[in-house]
């Protein structure tokens, strides 16, 4: 029983499957580290089944929606949602590719005008399986490491 | 769709009756051309070509075209005489053009700088080059010009040669003809074959593709020969690139082997890849071709503006 590990939230958003070592990025994504976001809990390198080990993140007093929570698809494809009141998990989902990522990764091409001007960088996204985006600026195509290293 | 106002950025923003509706623009504006000699739909309609890098062509005949519409025009040709220089961001620069103007050309070495113009700017825009990526306008006065000179597209078999890695007009040219049955040749040395996933993506589309690094074997075969400068700068080494260089020259006699109705095109500049005593046989369209940048780009220019 992981979650046990941290304390229970009576109210909030728990995000469980998390690929070990990877909260911070997913708490950013999410702007979570703003000084007055309210209280988060994080278990990292945590066993687990599925991923060997893993990072859960609890937050406190905030539900996320299911499109707030989809911006960390990229880094975490597997990670799943509960969202809690009262200590009961109300509702439960999977994290899933949004049709647009705008603003979490950046153009790998270093000529794109994106990598250059104020604009939110912004792709499409081309396919899921296997993921390949496409720069919706440059039009240039990115999959695989490419896109993890860039965010 | 509605055509007034609408940005001209990417080929791949085009439908296929799109495509067919501007060539069909272009082709009664020729004539109405011919006709009259000059037009009056874009009278009172200031053009604003912002080159931020070099071109002849493009440029001149954006220009043309807004002069033969009765419209004028406005403009740079090099973004070192303009505040650029002085660190000011493309987004403001756009801004600042488009309280003088009615529709906006850009040419600019970033990729993606035009998409980003369209956004900020409330009048049309459109795309005369972004770096490596799009040049939507050439790309439809080629599909003109071949319209033009068999009088169709479908049933073609098209060779593409040279640069097929880098050159940004044979891959938007590639994806367009897609939309048309035609049978694509994609002749290049191994170095620069055309992109796997363009040429997958072609394939999808049901476009019949021999990748060859034969010219002589394919010519036979041809209907147009699209021929691109191959760049030497892309060469390990210089016996590499001329080696190539040599077998990949267009000359008379290597056409004595193709269709009598064979037509050679290139977008321009050329260096040596085609011989000049090509220039008087039957077989060369690429003057022609660049004619075919002023309706075209009439065409483009009345539509976006809603003149037309």
């Amino acid at each position: 029983m992981p979650e046990l590990k941290v304390e229970v939230i009576p109210e909030g958003t728990v995000i469980d499957h998390i690929p070990a070592g990877k909260w911070l990025k997913v708490i950013e994504i999410l702007g979570l580290t703003k000084p007055n976001g309210g209280t988060l809990l994080i278990a990292s390198n945590v066993p687990s089944k599925k991923l060997g080990r893993k990072d859960i993140v609890k937050v406190e007093g905030r539900y996320l929606s299911e499109e707030e929570v989809n911006k960390i698809a990229l880094i975490a494809p597997d990670a799943t949602v509960n969202i809690v009141r009262d200590y009961k998990i109300v509702e439960k989902f999977k994290v899933s590719i949004p049709d647009e990522i705008v603003g979490i990764l950046t153009c790998p091409n270093p000529n794109c005008v994106s990598n250059h001007e104020y604009v939110r960088p912004r792709f499409k996204v081309e396919s899921r399986e296997p993921l390949k985006l496409r720069c919706h600026y440059c039009e240039r195509t990115i999959e695989g490491e490419e896109i993890i290293g860039n965010l | 769709m509605d055509w007034n106002g609408r940005d001209v950025i990417s080929i791949r923003d085009f439908s296929k009756s799109d495509i067919e509706f501007v060539l069909k623009v272009a082709e009664r504006l020729e004539e109405e051309l011919r006709e009259k000699g000059s037009l009056e739909y874009a009278r009172g309609k200031i053009l604003a070509t912002l080159f931020f890098e070099p071109s002849t062509r493009t440029r001149l005949s954006f220009e043309s075209a807004m002069h033969r519409l009765g419209g004028s025009v406005i403009g740079f040709s090099s973004a070192s005489s303009t505040s650029v220089r002085k660190g000011e961001s493309l987004a403001d620069t756009i801004r600042t053009v488009e309280q003088y103007s009615d529709v906006i050309v850009i040419r600019h070495p970033m990729e993606g700088a035009a998409r980003l113009a369209a956004e900020v700017a409330e009048v049309p825009v459109i795309n005369a080059g972004d770096g490596s990526n799009q040049h939507p306008t050439q790309t439809l006065l080629d599909l003109y010009t071949i319209k033009r000179a068999f009088g169709k597209i479908d049933g073609l078999t098209i060779g593409l040669l040279g640069d097929l890695k880098y050159g940004r007009t044979v891959h938007s040219l590639a994806e367009a003809l897609a939309f048309y049955d035609v049978e694509l040749y994609l002749i290049s040395p191994e170095l620069l074959r055309m992109p796997k996933h363009i040429v997958e993506e072609l394939r999808e589309r049901g476009v019949k593709i021999h990748e060859t690094t034969d010219l002589e074997g394919a010519i036979p075969e041809l209907d147009v020969l699209y021929v691109t400068r191959i760049q030497r700068e892309r060469f390990p080494d210089e016996e590499e690139y001329l080696k190539v260089k040599g077998s990949y020259q267009v000359n008379c006699k290597l056409l004595k082997n193709a269709k009598e109705t064979l037509k050679v095109m290139h977008p321009l500049p050329r260096v040596d890849e085609i011989h000049p005593e090509v220039d008087k046989s039957e077989h060369a369209l690429y003057f022609r071709q660049v004619f075919s940048g002023v309706p075209v780009r009439m065409a483009l220019l009345g539509l976006t503006l809603g003149v037309l």
